[in-house]
Order: structure tokens, then C-alpha cells, then sequence
């Protein structure tokens, strides 16, 4: 039994990282019980074992990262898009395919309502609504809104995996599996998919992710069944998010890339034109993008780029016919000047007859990062759209911002079409995350894999120092997250110590470095990306907890106490909620489709009270709903987020001018404020009756905690509105009455 | 000069015939295959510029399917050519059946967008 046991021992010694001390037969018995040999597993198996069990333990590890909040708080959804994309899931569970797509809600956008059948992404809710049917088929009895709050930790979950066999196609399992744990905790990514954020993106990148695989995948191999299985990872990101147009560009980009150097194949041509005519076809399917990629300038490269390929192969066929150079130069003249001719004659007409839309200017201020600011305030005005900071990047990225060059240079070392592919996607997503501080997110999957493909060709390296081929065989120090096997025996030089002395130590700091990492991005998640926006905690006097559910509380009031028809003005941020939790009338929402709506209501906020009074009957609004955080200190009320509704305003009509509020180009509520910004709705709204409050100890009534000023207007009559209900600390809402006189 | 290039783009062409009457006669079904979508396609372009395109998805789904499966033959061609280094361990029956799923999915999509 002992011989027939030595054998596999011995064959597979160099390879295992078991100690086989075979002169001792006790003690080898005792060991190989302990160790994984007793199941009887070769080395390929074990090393299977290992890597479904990392990639097991980093699938829940990307789930349980991301509930936070629901542990501190409830399971409820935060923020404000969600909240709509949650009414809209609702809808559907409870009505059905038909009713869904043809869905016109007359309840926001008062008087205009909106088609909300045709201007959504509906794979967010088609995603939840079908595991919300699965799971009542199990005769699982959940909520819907359980199933939304954790969508995008699920999907989280399943884009560790898919980073992982990306990895694989790339460079090979061990940069798979680290960048499986990378992409798990990276804060740019948990920052939009914590549980309770139910929006687009929380599924997009996964989509993302897996489109890119695929159609490396599919350019790798050359099989059409992986371009055709691309396509559909395409569809359903285009059913997902807006964002799908980094990838429309990216890849015709990356064609073009491969082109141009001369490393293209017969299997990029099957890969790319499978993905892209039957993705176009796919894509023209969602109503909201309808015949965008015939009609639109954003999406005519990846035509063009067809087109060019059509004619490039094409002259590479003829060259390979005709076998003599002198006809093919003739032949090669005559047709690269027809197809540039009629190529350019084409997109002339079309651009300069207006039939192919020009860049629309949400994508056209990431070229342009000054464009929003002149023309669009609205999508200036955002917080997610300003630039980003170095302090953002690396507070999103941590180690991973100096292992990204690191990882750059290894794919260039080794260049293939799926390094030169990732290369392109980490450097665009690069470039467009400094434009925007909402797209570090893009760039997330590609910073994790290039920095995955540094850290394992990097620890590789190092433990291939370590292992030598002596008698008494040493086990090489592995990483506790990346399993990078070698398969050659390094024989190590025994007179240069000190090569294995800095090995074991640079692995000590590596093994720092992402331990370092890992705490880092707990700390961030914890602190910075858990907290649902719609219910605020703070530190009390004495230490204790104080939660602040002021804006639920406003919610609801409206929802119990005013009549079901009752239409509500507030400023846009907060439409969504209004409508999904106090389910009444909105005039505009966060979907700011229609700039004028929205500058109406703006107008009406920045006039006196007179003007806006007539504004408010036009619009038959029956309530209006004012955040104010001057009795707490809250910041991100709407008197800091009023110059914009003067900006916005101004905008349409010329007759609100932003230098009437501000004195000296300085923003002020206190007694030195401008008349007007004194006299305002918004200001009248917000500062009613707040003369008479001791907010501070120690400050004279009508201090302003937000701004650390006593406000100028003490005094404040309300003619034509009265108020309704102010709840504890932070919302307002305010009753149109019909005039005194 | 007129006369130099008129002979060359004989010479060009008698070239090109002699050359292409080479090929083997699967890949020729195919080129004719690819030759017919390519003629509807354009038969429906010529169309649409006289009568106009109203039902505008109508005339896409046209034109994409002629188009689509056009360039799904050239892959086939392209697949199950002997001369390609590239796909010689592919066995062109395992090429056909992936055409004809790519077809189907096209043709599948075409069906829901002709409305």
C-alpha cells in the first residue's frame, strides 16, 4: 500500500505544495490526511478546487459588501431615480407586458404627462419584474420592492464572474481571479450598486462587461455563435442604460485600431459584422432608441467603420486573386476613390440636410467639457456631471490607480488582440472619467482588470523566484487572493540569496498593498456609499443616533392629507418621490425632459409673490413642497440650489436675471441680500415664520444654521399661500389659497 | 493615357475572370447567394427613393435582412474556405449550423420589426 502510494507523490512532487517527507511513512500518512491528496485529487483538480471555491467566496463577498445600509437602516430604496424606476417596476408587476409598454402617466409632467412606455430603458425593470415571477413561482412570497433593493448586489455578484473568465481570455486564470476580487470591492463600482440603488447602472455594467467578453470572445475564436452571443449581451445593454454608446464607439474605434496597425484576421471580420448587424437590429428594438443608429451622428462611426470593412476585405480578396501587383494598385486606385467619394458625398448630405442628427449634448459636453456650461445649465447643474478631482480617484480606486501603468506596461509587452482591446477600453473609459465624475464607474471594470493583469504577471514573477529545484523542496509563499499557477521549474541559483530575500519580501508588500486595499474599500463603502439620501443620520449632543425621516414624513402627509387630484410644484430633484411615495400630481421630475416646463417652474420660484402667483394658477397647482435646512444645518437644500433654478429660469425668460439676487457677485440671505432674493418665493417659502426660532444657543433667533448667517427678512407675510404642514426639522409644504382681495 | 488605362482595366478584368473561375463550386453558390441579397438590397433602396419611406422601420427591416444575410454568407464563405490558415480545424458543417442560427435570430428580429 505504501508503494502504490509513494507513486503519485513522487510524480507530482515538483508540482504540489504539499511537503512529501517520504522517509517518514507515519508521518506522511498523518499529513496526507490533512492535506487534499486524501481525496485522492490530481494537481489539475486541486487547483479546480481551489479556484471555484475563490471565486464562491468573492460572489458572496460582492453581495454582503453591499448591504450596509439595509443593516443600519431598512431595506428601502434610496436616492431619487430610483425611486421612479421603482414605481415603474411596480406598474408592471401589477399590470403586465401591455399595459407597461403602452403606458402614458398623466400624473407628472402636470399638464403635459409623459410617455413613459416609449422614453424609458426598460431592461432594469424587465430584469427585476422576471426574478420577482421567478421567485413567486417557488412559491418564495417576496415584495417587489425586496427584489429591487437587491437587484444590483445580485448583478454585482454575477460581474465578479464575469471579470473573472474575462480575465481568462485575456491573460490567463490568475489575473481572472484577482480581477474577480478587485472588481468585488472596488468603491467605483459599489458606488452606484449598493443595496437599495435601483438604477440603470446597477445592471449596465454588468451588461458591459459582458458585451466586451463576448466580442473578445467572438474575435478570438471567429465563431459566429460568440459575435451572435455578443449581440444579445449588446441588446440587453442597450435596454439597460444610455451609456450603451461608449460601447457603439469603442468597438469600431478598437476595429479601426486593428486595422491600422495590420492586425486584423479573417475572424475580426466575422466577429464585428455579426455583432454589429445583428446587435443594430436587436438595439432598433427598444422603442426608446427606435432608428437612433441609422439616424444618429453618435452612432454613424460603427457604420462607417462597417462600410470600411466591406471595402477593405474586399480589396484584400482581389489582391489575393489577382497575384500580380501592378492591375492591383490600378484596380486598389479606382476603388478607394470611389468608396471615399461616395462615402464622404453620403455623410455630407446627410449631416448638412439635417437627416443624421448631430451629437446630442449629453455626449457631446464629454468631448466638449465646457459646452454644458454655456448652453445646457440643466446638465451643468447636476453634482454627478462636474469634473473629477484627483481626491475622487483616488478615494474610487486606491492601489489600483499606480497598478494601472503597471498593467499597461505588461499589455504591451505582450500584445494580442485582446490586450490591445482592454488597453483601448481603459484609456477612453480613463479620459471620460476625469471629463465626468459619475463615469469613474465606467471605467471601473477596465482599471481592475489592467491593474488584475499587474498584480498576477507581477506576483508570477516573484514566486517563480521562490520555487526552487532542490532536494528539500520549498513551497512558494502564495497571495491569499490570486492563485497564480506556474508551470516551470525555476532553478534558482543558490549563490544569490539575496534574489530570494527581496522576492519574499516584495511579496510581503504586495500582500500589504492589498490587504491595505481591502480595508481601504470597507472604510468607503461603509462611510460613503451607504447612506440612502432620503433618510439623514447625525451625531445628538450626547452622542446618541438622531435619524432625520423628514422627507418620508412630508411624503406621506401629502399622500393621507390632501385630496388624490392635488397637484404639487417643487424644484425637479424631488418629482420622483413625490410621485412614487406621496402619489400625487407633479409638475416636473427628475426626468427633465422638457427645459421650458422646468424654467417655468423656476421662474415661479425666483419672482415676487404676485408673479408667481399667476404662474401657479396657470399651472393649477394646488401645493407646493420646499426643503429647508437652515433649523439643522442641512446643505443640500433648495436655497443652495436656488441660483440654478435662477439660472435655469433665466434661460427661457429673460426676464429673470441672475445679478437681481446676488450683491457684489456674492450669494447672501442675511441683511446685506439683494431686495429681490429678499422678496422671492423661494425665500418667503423657506424662512416663513423662521424669525421667531432659536435654532443655536447663543445666536439670536432666525439664525441659519446652513449658511451660519441670521437671515435679513424677519418679517414675512404670505398673501395667496398659506401654510400647511412643516414637518420636524426639514420639509415644507405650503397651500395656494385663493387671493384676499 | 485614356487608351494605357482602358487596356489596363482589361487586362484587369480578364485577370480577375480567370482567377475567380478557380474558386471551388461551394464557394461560387455562396458568392451567388451573397450577390441575390445584395440586388434586393439595393432593388429596395431604388424603391424607396421613388415611393418614399413611410413606414420607415418596414423599409430597415427590409434592407437589413438583404444586407444582414448577405454578410452572414460572406462569414460562411470566409469560414469554410480551404485557403483560410485560421479555420482549417473548424468543419464547415459546425460553420453551416452556425449560419443558419445567426439566420434565424436576423430573421426572427426582422419578423417583430416589420410591424
Amino acid at each position: 500500500m505504501a508503494v502504490t502510494k509513494t507513486e503519485p507523490i513522487n510524480g507530482s512532487t515538483t508540482k504540489s505544495s504539499a511537503p512529501p517527507l517520504q522517509s517518514m511513512p507515519l508521518k506522511s500518512d498523518l499529513l496526507s490526511i490533512l492535506s487534499l491528496k486524501s481525496l485522492r485529487l490530481k494537481t489539475k483538480q486541486q487547483e479546480l478546487l481551489i479556484r471555484v471555491s475563490i471565486l464562491c467566496l468573492v460572489y458572496v463577498l460582492a453581495f454582503i459588501t453591499r448591504l450596509f445600509s439595509v443593516l443600519r437602516y431598512e431595506s428601502m430604496i434610496h436616492e431619487f431615480d430610483p425611486y421612479f424606476n421603482y414605481r415603474t417596476t411596480l406598474f408592471l408587476t401589477q399590470k403586465g407586458f401591455y399595459e407597461f409598454w403602452n403606458w402614458f402617466d398623466s400624473e407628472s409632467w402636470y399638464p403635459l404627462g409623459r410617455i413613459i412606455g416609449g422614453t424609458l430603458y426598460p431592461g432594469l425593470m424587465v430584469t427585476a419584474a422576471m426574478m420577482y415571477w421567478g421567485l413567486r413561482f417557488l412559491r418564495f412570497a417576496v415584495h417587489i420592492r425586496e427584489v429591487c433593493v437587491l437587484t444590483a448586489p445580485f448583478f454585482a455578484s454575477n460581474t465578479t464572474l464575469v471579470a473573472y473568465f474575462f480575465g481568462k481570455e485575456i491573460w490567463d486564470t490568475g489575473a481572472g481571479l484577482v480581477a474577480a476580487v478587485l472588481i468585488a470591492i472596488c468603491p467605483g463600482y459599489i458606488s452606484r450598486s449598493v443595496a437599495g440603488s435601483y438604477d440603470n447602472e446597477g445592471v449596465a455594467i454588468f451588461a458591459l462587461l459582458l458585451t466586451f467578453y463576448l466580442f473578445v470572445k467572438a474575435v478570438n475564436t471567429g465563431s459566429l455563435a460568440w459575435g451572435l452571443a455578443s449581440a444579445f449581451g449588446y441588446f440587453y445593454m442597450v435596454s439597460a442604460w444610455g451609456g450603451y454608446v461608449f460601447i457603439i464607439n469603442l468597438i469600431p474605434l478598437y476595429v479601426l485600431a486593428l486595422l491600422i496597425t495590420g492586425r486584423y484576421s479573417m475572424r475580426l471580420y466575422v466577429a464585428y459584422n455579426c455583432m454589429y448587424v445583428l446587435g443594430m437590429l436587436l438595439a432598433m428594438q427598444i422603442r426608446f432608441v427606435g432608428f437612433q443608429h441609422v439616424q444618429s451622428g453618435e452612432h454613424m462611426a460603427a457604420m462607417g467603420v462597417f462600410f470600411l470593412m466591406q471595402v477593405f476585405y474586399f480589396l484584400d480578396w482581389v489582391k489575393h486573386l489577382l497575384n500580380d501587383k501592378k492591375l492591383f494598385e490600378a484596380f486598389l486606385r479606382i476603388t478607394v476613390t470611389c468608396a471615399v467619394g461616395v462615402g464622404a458625398i453620403a455623410l455630407g448630405v446627410g449631416t448638412a440636410s439635417g437627416y443624421i442628427s448631430p451629437w446630442s449634448g449629453r455626449f457631446y459636453s464629454l468631448l466638449d467639457p465646457t459646452y454644458a456650461k454655456d448652453h445646457i445649465p440643466i446638465i451643468a447643474s447636476v453634482s454627478e456631471h462636474q469634473p473629477t478631482a484627483w481626491s475622487s480617484f483616488m478615494f474610487d480606486f486606491h492601489i489600483l490607480l499606480f497598478l494601472f501603468p503597471a498593467g499597461l506596461y505588461f499589455c504591451f509587452k505582450r500584445l494580442s488582440d485582446a490586450t490591445i482591446f482592454i488597453v483601448m477600453y481603459g484609456l477612453t473609459s480613463m479620459y471620460f472619467a476625469g471629463v465626468m465624475v459619475r463615469l469613474i464607474l465606467v471605467a471601473t471594470p477596465a482599471v481592475c482588470l489592467i491593474s488584475a493583469i499587474a498584480v498576477s504577471a507581477t506576483i508570477k514573477n516573484l514566486t517563480m523566484l521562490l520555487r526552487t529545484k532542490s532536494k528539500v523542496s520549498q513551497t512558494g509563499s502564495t497571495k491569499g487572493t490570486g492563485g497564480g499557477k506556474t508551470s516551470s521549474k525555476a532553478m534558482l541559483d543558490q549563490s544569490q540569496p539575496f534574489q530570494r530575500n527581496g522576492a519574499i519580501a516584495l511579496l510581503f508588500g504586495a500582500f500589504y498593498l492589498l490587504s491595505r486595499y481591502a480595508i481601504h474599500c470597507t472604510w468607503v463603502t461603509s462611510e460613503a456609499y451607504s447612506s440612502p439620501s432620503i433618510v439623514l443620520a447625525a451625531r445628538g449632543a450626547h452622542g446618541n443616533r438622531v435619524i432625520f425621516d423628514d422627507y418620508r414624513e412630508a411624503y406621506y402627509w401629502l399622500r393621507q392629507n390632501t385630496p388624490p387630484d392635488a397637484k404639487v410644484m417643487s424644484w425637479w430633484d424631488y418629482g420622483y418621490q413625490i410621485t412614487a411615495m406621496g402619489n400625487r400630481t407633479v409638475i416636473v421630475d427628475n426626468n427633465t425632459w422638457n427645459n421650458t416646463h422646468i424654467a417655468t417652474v423656476g421662474r415661479a420660484m425666483s419672482s415676487y409673490e404676485d408673479e408667481a402667483y399667476e404662474i401657479m394658477r396657470s399651472l393649477d397647482v394646488d401645493y407646493v413642497l420646499v426643503v429647508f435646512g437652515g433649523v439643522t444645518g442641512y446643505s443640500s437644500d433648495d436655497i443652495n440650489k436656488f441660483l440654478w433654478m435662477v439660472r435655469i429660469g433665466g434661460g427661457v425668460f429673460p426676464v429673470i436675471k441672475e445679478p437681481d439676487y446676488l450683491v457684489n457677485g456674492e450669494y447672501r440671505v442675511d441683511k446685506g441680500a439683494a431686495p429681490k432674493m429678499l422678496n422671492c418665493l423661494m425665500y418667503k417659502l423657506s424662512y416663513y415664520r423662521f424669525g421667531e426660532l432659536m435654532t443655536e444657543y447663543g445666536k439670536p433667533p432666525g439664525y441659519d444654521r446652513a449658511r451660519g448667517v441670521e437671515i435679513g427678512n424677519k418679517d414675512i407675510k404670505l398673501e395667496h399661500l398659506e401654510e400647511a404642514f412643516t414637518t420636524s426639522k426639514l420639509d415644507r409644504s405650503y397651500l395656494q389659497g385663493q387671493a384676499a382681495k | 493615357m485614356g487608351r494605357a488605362t482602358s487596356k489596363d482595366a482589361q487586362a484587369l478584368i480578364h485577370s480577375l475572370r480567370s482567377a475567380y473561375a478557380a474558386t471551388p463550386s461551394s464557394l461560387k453558390i455562396i458568392d451567388l447567394y451573397v450577390g441575390f441579397a445584395v440586388f434586393s438590397a439595393i432593388i429596395q433602396v431604388v424603391y424607396m427613393a421613388i415611393v418614399g419611406s413611410f413606414p420607415f422601420n418596414s423599409f430597415l427591416s427590409g434592407v437589413l435582412s438583404c444586407i444582414g444575410t448577405a454578410v452572414l454568407a460572406v462569414c460562411l464563405r470566409i469560414q469554410v474556405n480551404k485557403e483560410n490558415k485560421e479555420f482549417k480545424d473548424l468543419p464547415s458543417e459546425h460553420a453551416f449550423a452556425d449560419f443558419v442560427l445567426c439566420n434565424l435570430v436576423l430573421h426572427l428580429v426582422i419578423m417583430n420589426f416589420l410591424g
